[in-house]
């Protein structure tokens, strides 16, 4: 395999041939800040925090999907950057109805410490107020989808690591919403084995187990890659 | 000497919760008072809010014809204007009714889960407009404290630095919830 070498902030850098700029990126201690992206499951690049500035390139290109090419000169932090990331969070937070007080995910999610990170202390933009419903028919999980914010890690955890493929994205732009078995209440999945994965990798509030109050959320994440590891499939 | 800042604070579509707050500077309190004049708030026994505010603290969301009113009077007389909390900042709790409308919360709430006597809010009442908003959605706001509550350290922060001509920075320093 081909060994590259190119320049992340700064920083020469070498990996081998179809890495991405994400995955160089922190083997080599850089930090890029992610929401959809999680070690263990395929790259989607849905969310665009991620986004970086490589010198040649009029685009930003998102670091999760974008493979490194020799010579590369990568800017992953700059004041456009940043106005940017900023401005991803607070349009997931206007999109749909986020009241952090009361939510099972608060100081537990990552939206929220994105907010932090970001300095999002208000919203420029006019929060949507989307009419979201709650599917609480499964036995021991529910789905709220007024803190959904489409990362998909649900759906690619299940089909991915499960095995299952229960969750699928039905709709277009605000009208999106992840679904259960062609939009069947998840209470009557004939697929969902009740692993919990979903709930488990889930960013923010959205899945959640029943019987957890506000701010109760608490998620595994970690064990992921060792499942991955252990089914032969680590990338 | 300079005349000391004057200080107000007012309560719209609040728990309170963001003034228990501010009443857990505890001591600090009469800091603030010696530093400041408190012009208006729940602690003071004032009527009507007063002209020449240096700094003015508000609490909740805008989300009566009562608050709309109170919010355009409080913006025209105060300099400096901090949207305190979560409900000031997002409309939190309150915005919940948002999607769903004033009409079918009050049936709700005072028809559908009454027994006795069900009936909507007389004219008594303040109008619910049909949004529930964040302050800085209807007025300019000049300072913005996240938080439900924020805490205590955080809002003597705030005020010291105002009180001293400072304009606070929360970015980073505090989040929603
Ligand atoms: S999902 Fe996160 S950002 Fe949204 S309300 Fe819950 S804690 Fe707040
Ligand atoms: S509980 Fe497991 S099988 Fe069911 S939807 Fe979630 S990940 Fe899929
Ligand atoms: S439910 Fe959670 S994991 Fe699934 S798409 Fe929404 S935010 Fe992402
Ligand atoms: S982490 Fe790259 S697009 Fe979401």
């Amino acid at each position: 395999m081909s060994v590259l070498t190119l320049v992340i902030e700064g920083q020469d850098v070498a990996g081998p041939a179809g890495r991405t700029i994400l995955q160089v990126a922190r083997e080599n201690g850089v930090a890029i800040p992610t929401l959809c992206h999680l070690e263990g499951l395929s790259d989607v690049g849905a969310c665009r925090l991620c986004m970086v500035e490589v010198e040649g390139q009029r685009k930003l290109l998102p670091a999760c999907v974008t493979t490194i090419e020799e010579g590369m000169q990568v800017t992953v932090n700059s004041d456009r950057l940043t106005a940017y990331r900023r401005r991803i969070v607070e349009l997931l937070f206007t999109e749909r109805n986020h009241v952090c007080s009361v939510c099972v995910a608060d100081r537990n999610c990552e939206l929220q410490d994105l907010s932090v990170e970001f300095g999002v202390t208000h919203f420029d933009l006019p929060q949507l107020h989307p009419k979201a419903t709650v599917d609480a028919t499964h036995e021991r999980f529910g789905i709220d989808h007024n803190r959904c914010i489409l990362c998909t890690r649900c759906v690619r955890v299940c089909d991915e690591v499960e095995g299952a493929h229960t969750w699928d994205v039905m709709g277009r732009g605000t009208e999106a919403r992840i679904i259960t078995d062609l939009g069947t209440p998840w209470g009557q999945s004939a697929t969902c084995t009740s692993c919990g994965k979903c709930v488990q990798v889930c960013p923010t509030g959205a899945l959640f187990e029943k019987g957890r109050s506000v701010g109760e959320a608490r998620r595994r994440r970690p064990y992921l890659p060792y499942l991955v590891a252990r089914e032969g499939r680590a990338r | 000497m300079t005349a000391k800042p004057r200080l107000a604070t007012i309560w719209l579509d609040g728990c309170s919760g963001c003034h228990m707050s501010l009443l857990d500077m505890d001591e600090r309190l009469l800091e603030i008072t010696e530093r400041a004049d408190i012009v208006f708030g729940a602690l003071v026994d004032v009527k009507e809010f007063p002209e020449n505010v240096d700094v003015t603290l508000v609490e909740g969301a805008v989300s009566s014809e009562d608050d709309l009113r109170k919010i355009l009077e409080v913006r025209r007389n105060t300099r400096i204007l901090v949207s305190l909390g979560d409900c000031a900042v997002t409309s939190n709790v309150p915005g919940m009714r948002n999607p769903i409308g004033p009409g079918p919360i009050l049936e709700r709430a005072y028809i559908e889960n009454v027994t006795l006597h069900p009936q909507l809010p007389g004219p008594l009442v303040p109008r619910l407009l049909p949004l529930s908003r964040p302050v800085h959605a209807v007025v300019k706001v000049d300072v913005f404290v996240p938080g439900c509550p924020p805490s205590a350290d955080l809002i003597h922060s705030v005020l010291d630095d105002l009180i001293s001509g400072r304009m606070p920075v929360t970015a980073g320093v505090t989040c929603f919830g």
